[in-house]
């Protein structure tokens, strides 16, 4: 066992090097094409043809500022009459702060990279998981483990060297918000969850700054632009946050990868409009996206709210109260959320526990209280699925479940009631559970602690997690 | 009168996973016109299948559904004294916060 651990660490430590030294490669090669393009340039001059870069701009009375390295990568943005020199020069004198590297950050970084964003922010405090890469394309394997800020940042400097690039690796807070926004033009919201998206919205009203917001869940994913041109921001959409069993998370309802991906292409697009000015940009609109059904939906919202209690007329909320305001408690969303702790130690087993149980084949039913969708990924064999919200309506199976173990063991001579364990994927709803099925009637239920995650961990490390 | 029904961003899972719903709504007695006060507790009686709180809080939609009447912010029209008309598209959808 320690023997394979040491080689998995030094493979980790050797994957890291790699991309470490790939992105070196690639920033070197960007780095030797510049200097052999200005060399050309150079020669060129002493046949007469063309001129060095800063001497180019002001002989041909350029004023946009574009180097002729510019002229030529972005040559296909330049030739667009819509957007032009004069968009992409705006382009590159501009800003842009992206929060969250994940499945909305990564479309829309990668983008903003490309195209020639002059500042691109990054701030992300998670590190690049497994079960990230699917969505979070911006992130490759020799990552995984690593903070997904130095990931995205090495990625987008393999796309384009000559824009600066501000890595944040730390989570967003009331404490550092206004400080690290104020830097830049333009915000993009690519988080998760409602804390962090009012958090946000107020942080740019208070410094007029717009929000290019997106989300996305399941099959469907949802665009607009806040605090902008007369626009409102998100408290006059949602001036009070939602049930918190109303706020579902990716890593609970799961999510198709290439959803986020297009909100977050579009995110970047808003971005890129706003930044270069062309355009009518998604403000006082919403676009809603169904990817099940193939349709695109753009609806016309609420202008700012005069009563909003942030941008409104008499609002006097200022910085220091947004400092102080718990966003947590407000949405009543904790973002470091601990463990349930429902029950009483006797109403409980460990997973180390259940499996002595299973060697000792002590009589027992074991209840697994997921959704079907998820017992079908994985479960652990003689389990009885019935989800949690369905446990009310289907008690008499469960009846049945213990009453044919008593049978079984009576044939065997012995007359101890059969246990009831029951189980989850992280041991919340196992704890829930068992507190209805003891007011029930069903005495001896139990649940074991920390769920199928626990199993995993503690007693078989080949059981799959999801 | 005629009208389609459609939920959205999760609220479809309270009428059985249906997103669209082409219903027939009467006018209620002696009215003259239908409101969407009195279209809410049609839905809520009618199409919402479980945990009504998921959708209604007191007379209105629970806080985080946006109401759009003809792709429109139902803000913009008067929220619960919107007059509702034959062939309107009401859409009721839940904000997402993911990603
Ligand atoms: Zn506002």
């Amino acid at each position: 066992m320690e023997a394979s651990s040491e080689i998995i660490r030094e493979l980790e430590e050797l994957k890291l090097k790699k991309a470490e030294i790939e992105h070196r490669i690639s920033s070197l090669k960007a780095k030797l094409q510049e200097t052999a393009a200005a060399a050309e340039r150079c020669d060129a001059v002493s046949n007469g043809y063309s001129y060095p870069m800063a001497a180019a701009a002001i002989e041909h009375g350029l004023g946009h500022g574009l180097s002729p390295d510019q002229i030529y990568r972005y040559s296909r943005q330049l030739l667009l009459p819509s957007f032009g020199v004069e968009g992409q020069a705006s382009l590159l004198k501009s800003s842009v702060l992206v929060i969250g590297a994940g499945g909305l950050g990564s479309p829309a970084l990668l983008y903003l990279a490309a195209c020639g964003v002059g500042r691109l922010g990054i701030i992300d405090h998670d590190v690049v998981e497994l079960n990230n890469m699917h969505r979070q394309i911006i992130h490759t394997e020799a990552f995984i483990g690593h903070p997904k800020v130095k990931s995205a940042a090495a990625a987008c400097r393999s796309i384009n060297s000559t824009i600066k690039i501000d890595e944040y690796l730390e989570a967003l807070r009331t404490s550092n918000a206004l400080e690290i926004l104020s830097q830049y033009d333009i915000i993009v919201d690519a988080t998760d969850n409602p804390p962090s998206r009012y958090m946000i919205s107020d942080c740019c009203v208070l410094l007029g700054k717009p929000l290019v917001s997106g989300a996305a869940l399941g099959m469907e994913g949802q665009l607009t632009v806040y605090n902008h041109k007369g626009g409102p921001c998100y408290r006059c959409l949602f001036p009070t946050p939602p049930p918190t069993t109303a706020c579902q998370r990716c890593s609970d309802s799961g999510v198709l990868g290439v959803v986020p991906g297009v909100i977050g292409c579009l995110q970047a697009l808003e971005t890129v409009k706003l930044a270069s000015m062309v355009g009518e940009p998604l403000t006082e609109r919403m676009l809603l996206f169904d990817a099940l059904s193939a349709r695109i939906r753009i609806v016309k919202i609420r202008g700012k709210s005069s009563l909003c209690t942030v941008c409104g007329d008499n609002s006097s909320f200022n910085k220091q109260q947004f400092k102080d305001f718990d966003y947590e408690d407000f949405t009543q969303f904790p973002l470091s959320a601990g463990p349930l702790n429902l029950l009483p130690t006797e109403s409980r087993i460990s997973s180390k526990e259940f499996k002595e149980i299973l060697q000792k084949k002590e009589p027992h039913v074991l209840l697994d209280v997921r959704p079907c969708h998820h017992y079908k990924i994985v479960s652990l064999p003689d389990s009885l699925n019935i989800p949690l919200a369905n446990l009310e309506a289907r008690l008499n199976e469960l009846s049945s479940a213990l009453k044919e173990k008593e049978d079984g063991h009576v044939n065997t001579g012995s007359c101890t009631n059969p246990s009831l364990y029951v189980v989850c994927r992280r041991g919340n709803d196992s704890q829930r559970a068992v507190q209805y099925l003891r007011e029930s009637g069903f005495d001896s239920a139990k649940d074991i602690i920390g769920g199928l995650e626990a199993w995993a961990a503690d007693v078989n490390p080949n059981f799959p997690t999801y | 009168m005629q009208l389609t029904l459609e939920f959205g961003g999760g609220l479809e899972l309270l009428c059985d996973s249906e997103k669209i719903h082409k219903v027939n709504v009467d006018l209620p007695n002696g009215a003259d016109d239908l409101t969407m006060k009195h279209l809410l507790s049609w839905v809520r009686t009618n199409l919402i299948k479980e945990r009504p709180e998921m959708f209604m809080k007191g007379d209105t939609v629970r806080p985080g559904v946006l109401v759009l009447v003809n792709d429109c912010d139902w803000e913009l029209s008067g929220q619960l004294d919107t007059t509702i008309e034959d062939k309107d598209v009401i859409v009721f959808i839940s904000t997402l916060h993911g990603g």
